[in-house]
C-alpha cells in the first residue's frame, strides 16, 4: 500500500436476532441443510390476500442492539415496501425500513478508534435459489428454497469511519461480541447470521473528498473479510495508479480464487420505489418500553475489558479471548469471586474451557484451581475433573475424593512406591547413578503411571534421595 | 313457495328455520332453484359451492334439531370473488389466479361460517376489484337484475346482483373506492363498507391495502348491521385491525334520527354530471329524514376536486406493488417455457392481467419511481390528510353526512368502457370515504326512470352505529325497502 493513499471504509452488516419464528409470520428459523421449503407458510410464501404481522421479539432486539450501540429512538418508526422482482422474493417486494428507521446516529469503539452508526434497521431475508448448471444465465433450470424468506434481518449500517481491513475486522468481530453479549444474535457468520458487506474505496492522503466505492458481497469469515478488503484496495490502488477510474458496482469476494469480481453495476442501479407499507402501523416506540430495554442491558463488552484489566491485572491475550465473550467473562469473574487466583483461573478458561466451549459452573471452576493451585491435585488430575464436573456438574471436591485423587505427599508412602519403580528399572537406576541425569526422566514417568496420585515434585526428591 | 324463501330477509329466515318451518335444506334448494333460472341472465356467479352447502346446511339442520342458535344458521351468502375460501378457486376475477385454491379462509368469510351460514357460490367482480361496472372481470360482464342490459355496477357488481336477483340472502363485498356502496345503488340493495380497520383484511386478495374494506349486500339495514356486527373485531392475522369490540357497530343503531344533525356538503349535493332524477330523489329522502325530526345542515368538502385525482395515484400506487406478488412462479399462470426469468414474468402477466390492471399497475409504478414519487405519491398522501382534514371540519357541524351515493342510476353495458375517466367519475361521491377511513352505506331511496338509487349515509370514524342508525331511519319512515327483482 502507497502511503500516499489513505483507505476509507464504510460497513454494511446483516444481523440475524435471536427469535423462535420469522419477522412477519409464525414460521420457526429453520436450520442451514433443512429440506426446502419445509418452513414456510402462507405469509412468507406470498400468496393472495395474506398479511404481515411484525415479531415483537425482532422488534426488541433491534431495539436492544441499537440502545447498545448508543443509538438515538425516535417515538414513531414504521415499515417501507422496497419494490423489485426477483424469484427468491415472493411477494415482489421486501419489507424494510426506509426514510424512518429504528434507530440513527450511534457508535462503536474499536480499538480506541470510534465507528460512528448511522442507523440501525430491521428487515426481511429472501429466500435462496439453486440453480442446475454452473452459472445463472447458463443454468437450465433453477429451484427457489423459501425457507429463509421472511426471517428477520437487523441492518447495521456505518459511516464511512473505518481506515483499514484490520479495523474492519475489528469492527466486525467487536459487533459480534456486543451482539452475543447483550443476547441479541448468536451472530455466527459461518451460518449466515452475521453477514458484512464493506463498501471500499481510497483516496488521496488528505483529501476530504470521497472516493468511487465498491461494496463487497459473499463474505463468510472474518479472514474474509480483511483478505476480500486487502485485495479490493490494491485493486482500487493499481486501477487509480495506472490512470483508470473505478466503477462504482458490487463485486463478490471468490474464497476459491482470493479474489474479488463483478457481480452488478450500480450505474444500472434498480429503482426500488420506496413507500409506506399499508399493511404495517406505524410502530409506536413508547420511551418508557425503551427505558426498560435500557436498564436491563448488561455490562458492555469494552468497560468490562477495561475492568479484567484494571482490577485482576489480566495480560491483553487473555483479555482477548475472555473478553470477547460474555458467558467466559462471568465465568472468570465468578470463579475469582470464590477466592480462586486471577490469573491461574484466566489460564484455566483460556487454556481448558475455551476451546470445549463447554463451561462448568463458576464455583465448580473456582474450586478446581484451588484444588490445582495448592498442589492437591495435579494440573492433569485437574483437567479430568473439569471434563466430569462439566458433564455432571458435580463439584470437584467430590470427584476428587471419588477417584482417590488426592495428591500423595507422605514420605513413608512414596519411598516405598520410589523403591518399587527402582527395583523394576535397574538400568535406569544404574544409568542415574552413572551421571545420566535424564535417566531420571523414565523412572518419574513409571512411578507416575503406577500412582497418577503422587506429588510429582516430593516424588523426585524422593527417587534422588534413595539413588544418591 | 319455495321462490318465497328467496325473498326473505335474515331476519325472517331466522324466524322461519328456528321454528322449524323450512330447513336450511329447503333454504339451498330455493336459493339453487331460482339461481338456475335467473344467473344464466344476470351472471352474478362466477362458480358455485355445492360440496360446501351442502356440509353447511346438514350442519345447521342437525343444530336447529338439536336447538342451537346462531345468528345465520342456514342464511344462503354469496362470496365475492377477492375473498379466499380454503379449497374453493378463488381469482380476483382474473386469469393470473386460475385455478388457485387457497389453503386459508378470510377471517370475515370464516366468521360467517361460524355464526352458521351457508355458501352458495363465488361472484364476480371487476379485475382484482379495479372498476365500476363488473365490465373488467376477466370472465364476464354481470347484468343489472333490473335492466339486464345495464351494470350492476362495481367492483362487487356479482355480490349487489346476487342479493337483488334474490339469489343470495345475503352477500359479501370489498369496497376501495365505492365497490360496496355504489353497485348497492345501483342494484336497490343496502351495502356497507366500514370504518378501515373494523373488518380483518385477512384473505382479501389486496387491491390497495390502505383503503380496502370488507362489507355485507343485505336487503335490509337490519341484516347489514348483523352481519357486519359478526365480522367485525380484531383479528391477529391482520395488524391494521382495531382492537374495538365489534359488537359496538349496534350502538343505539335502532335511536331513529331525531335531533341528530345531517350534514350535506354541497360539493356533492351538486356534483358535476348527477341525474335530476338521482337530485330529486336525493331531496325527497332528506325530506323524510327531516320530517323524523332530522336537522340538515350545509357542510362542505373543499377538496372533493382533488379526492379523485389523490385517489388514482394512492390506489393504483398500492396495486402496483400488491399485484408484483403475481409472477408466474409460485401459483396461478405461469409462462414457463419463456427463455428466460424477466421473459417469464412478462408474459406471464401480458397473458394474465387484463387492460385495466395493466393500466393501474403502470400508473401505480410510474408515480412511485425516483424522481416522481414527490409529486405524484407524496402529493396524493398529503391531498388525503386535507380530505380527511375536510371530514373532522363537517363533523363539528354534523353527526353524519347524507348524499346520493352514485351521481347516476345504472348505465347501459359498454357505455364507460372506452373511457376509463368517465368510468372513475362513478366513484367521485364514494372514494371520499375510503381515503378519509369512515365507514359509509348505501340504502334504496326510490328510483329515477324506474332503476334504483342508492341514498349514502358517512359517518365519523368508528361511528358505523350512526350510519346504520340514519339508514334505518330512512329506511322505516320511507317504507323504501330493498325489493328482489323478477328479472324475467
Amino acid at each position: 500500500m502507497s502511503s500516499t493513499w489513505e483507505i476509507v471504509i464504510g460497513m454494511e452488516v446483516h444481523v440475524q436476532p435471536r427469535t423462535r419464528s420469522k419477522m412477519f409470520c409464525g414460521c420457526a428459523i429453520g436450520e442451514l441443510g433443512d429440506p426446502p421449503n419445509t418452513h414456510v407458510c402462507e405469509v412468507c410464501l406470498g400468496l393472495p390476500g395474506v398479511l404481515p404481522v411484525p415479531n415483537k421479539a425482532a422488534v426488541e432486539a433491534c431495539l436492544k442492539t441499537a440502545l447498545a450501540l448508543g443509538c438515538e429512538i425516535p417515538r414513531h418508526t414504521k415499515f417501507d415496501r422496497k419494490n423489485y422482482m426477483y424469484p427468491d422474493l415472493p411477494k415482489g417486494y421486501q419489507i424494510s425500513q426506509y426514510d424512518l428507521p429504528m434507530s440513527v446516529n450511534g457508535h462503536l469503539e474499536v480499538g480506541g478508534h470510534k465507528v460512528r452508526i448511522r442507523r440501525v434497521h430491521l428487515e426481511e431475508d429472501t429466500g435462496k435459489l439453486v440453480h442446475a448448471g454452473d452459472k445463472l444465465h447458463k443454468a437450465w433450470e433453477s429451484y427457489v428454497d423459501l425457507n429463509r424468506a421472511g426471517v428477520p434481518l437487523m441492518e447495521i449500517v456505518t459511516e464511512p469511519d473505518i481506515r483499514s481491513a484490520d479495523q474492519a475486522r475489528d469492527y466486525a468481530m467487536e459487533l459480534r461480541t456486543l451482539l452475543r453479549t447483550i443476547g441479541a444474535s448468536e451472530a455466527d457468520m459461518e451460518k449466515g447470521q452475521l453477514r458484512a458487506e464493506p463498501n471500499v474505496s481510497i483516496r488521496r492522503q488528505g483529501s476530504e473528498e470521497l472516493g468511487v466505492k465498491t461494496e463487497l458481497k459473499n463474505i463468510n469469515s472474518f479472514r474474509a473479510l480483511h483478505r476480500a478488503i486487502l485485495f479490493e484496495v490494491d485493486r482500487h490502488r493499481q486501477v487509480l495508479e495506472s490512470g483508470g477510474t473505478v466503477v462504482q458496482e458490487t463485486r463478490g469476494w471468490s474464497e476459491a480464487e482470493q479474489r474479488t469480481f463483478s457481480q452488478r453495476s450500480k450505474e444500472l442501479a434498480e429503482d426500488y420505489r420506496y413507500f409506506p407499507e399499508p399493511d404495517i402501523p406505524p410502530l409506536e416506540l413508547d420511551p418508557p418500553w425503551i427505558e426498560r430495554l435500557r436498564e436491563a442491558l448488561p455490562e458492555m463488552p469494552a468497560p468490562r475489558r477495561e475492568r479484567l484489566v484494571r482490577a485482576h491485572g489480566l495480560p491483553a491475550s487473555d483479555v482477548a479471548v475472555i473478553g470477547a465473550d460474555r458467558e467466559l467473562a462471568d465465568l472468570f469473574e465468578g470463579a475469582v469471586a470464590t477466592g480462586a487466583a486471577a490469573k491461574q483461573v484466566a489460564n484455566w478458561i483460556v487454556g481448558e474451557v475455551a476451546p470445549t466451549g463447554k463451561l462448568p459452573s463458576a464455583a465448580n471452576l473456582g474450586e478446581l484451581v484451588k484444588l490445582v493451585t495448592d498442589g492437591s491435585i495435579t494440573r492433569d488430575q485437574g483437567r479430568e475433573v473439569l471434563a466430569e464436573s462439566v458433564e455432571t456438574g458435580r463439584t470437584p471436591a467430590e470427584i476428587v475424593a471419588e477417584h482417590g485423587f488426592q495428591q500423595v505427599s507422605d514420605e513413608s508412602e512414596l519411598r516405598v512406591l520410589a523403591q518399587a519403580v527402582i527395583d523394576a528399572n535397574p538400568k535406569a537406576a544404574a544409568d542415574f547413578r552413572g551421571g545420566k541425569k535424564q535417566a531420571m526422566q523414565a523412572l518419574m514417568a513409571e512411578l507416575r503411571k503406577r500412582a497418577p496420585q503422587a506429588n510429582p515434585r516430593a516424588a523426585n526428591e524422593v527417587l534422588i534421595r534413595l539413588l544418591s | 313457495m319455495t321462490d318465497d324463501l328467496t325473498r326473505l330477509t335474515v331476519k325472517e329466515a331466522h324466524r322461519l328455520l328456528r321454528l322449524g318451518s323450512v330447513s336450511a335444506a329447503d333454504m339451498v334448494t330455493a336459493h339453487v332453484e331460482r339461481i338456475e333460472r335467473l344467473d344464466p341472465h344476470v351472471k352474478a356467479y362466477l362458480r358455485f359451492t355445492p360440496e360446501l352447502w351442502e356440509k353447511q346446511a346438514a350442519e345447521a339442520d342437525r343444530l336447529i334439531h338439536e336447538g342451537e342458535s346462531r345468528p345465520l344458521l342456514g342464511i344462503p351468502i354469496a362470496i365475492k370473488d377477492v375473498l379466499c375460501v380454503r379449497g374453493v378457486e378463488t381469482t380476483a376475477g382474473s386469469q393470473i389466479l386460475k385455478g388457485f385454491r387457497p389453503p386459508y379462509t378470510a377471517t370475515a368469510v370464516q366468521r360467517l361460517f361460524d355464526a352458521g351460514a351457508l355458501m352458495l357460490g363465488v361472484t364476480n367482480c371487476d379485475e382484482f376489484a379495479m372498476g365500476s361496472s363488473t365490465e373488467n372481470s376477466s370472465y364476464f360482464p354481470t347484468r343489472n337484475p333490473w335492466d339486464l342490459e345495464r351494470v350492476p355496477g362495481g367492483s362487487s357488481g356479482g355480490s349487489a346482483a346476487a342479493v337483488a336477483a334474490g339469489e343470495a340472502m345475503i352477500a359479501l363485498g370489498t369496497d376501495t373506492g365505492g365497490s360496496i356502496r355504489q353497485p348497492a345503488a345501483l342494484c336497490g340493495v343496502v351495502g356497507m363498507k366500514p370504518t378501515y380497520g373494523r373488518v380483518s383484511r385477512y384473505g382479501l386478495i389486496a387491491f390497495a391495502s390502505s383503503l380496502d374494506q370488507v362489507g355485507p349486500f343485505a336487503r335490509s339495514v337490519d341484516d347489514a348491521a348483523v352481519v357486519l356486527s359478526l365480522m367485525s373485531g380484531f383479528d391477529p392475522l391482520d395488524a391494521t385491525s382495531s382492537e374495538r369490540p365489534g359488537m359496538e357497530v349496534l350502538n343505539n343503531y335502532g335511536a331513529g334520527v331525531k335531533g341528530m344533525r345531517l350534514g350535506v356538503p354541497r360539493e356533492y349535493y351538486d356534483v358535476k354530471g348527477i341525474e335530476p332524477g338521482v337530485k330529486a330523489a336525493i331531496d325527497a329522502a332528506l325530506a323524510v329524514l327531516r320530517m323524523q325530526g332530522a336537522e340538515t345542515v350545509d357542510v362542505s368538502l373543499p377538496h372533493t376536486d382533488y379526492g379523485l385525482a389523490a385517489y388514482y395515484i394512492i390506489a393504483p400506487a398500492e396495486c402496483s406493488s400488491n399485484l408484483a406478488r403475481f409472477d408466474g412462479v409460485r401459483y396461478g399462470l405461469s409462462e414457463v417455457d419463456a427463455p428466460n426469468i424477466t421473459e417469464q414474468y412478462l408474459e406471464t402477466r401480458r397473458k394474465g392481467f387484463g387492460g385495466e390492471v395493466l393500466r393501474r399497475v403502470m400508473l401505480g409504478t410510474y408515480a412511485l419511481s425516483s424522481g416522481y414519487y414527490d409529486a405524484y405519491y407524496l402529493k396524493a398522501q398529503k391531498v388525503r390528510t386535507l380530505i380527511k382534514r375536510d371530514f373532522d371540519e363537517a363533523f363539528k357541524k354534523c353527526d353524519a353526512i347524507v348524499s346520493a351515493t352514485s351521481p347516476t342510476v345504472a348505465f347501459p353495458l359498454g357505455a364507460k368502457t372506452q373511457d376509463p375517466l368517465s368510468m372513475y367519475l362513478c366513484d367521485v361521491l364514494t372514494l371520499g370515504g375510503n381515503l378519509a377511513g369512515l365507514p359509509g352505506i348505501s340504502v334504496p331511496c326510490g328510483t329515477s326512470d324506474g332503476l334504483p338509487v342508492g341514498l349514502q349515509v358517512l359517518a365519523p370514524q368508528w361511528g358505523e352505529n350512526v350510519a346504520l342508525r340514519v339508514a334505518r331511519a330512512y329506511e322505516e319512515a320511507s317504507q323504501v325497502t330493498a325489493q328482489v327483482a323478477d328479472v324475467v
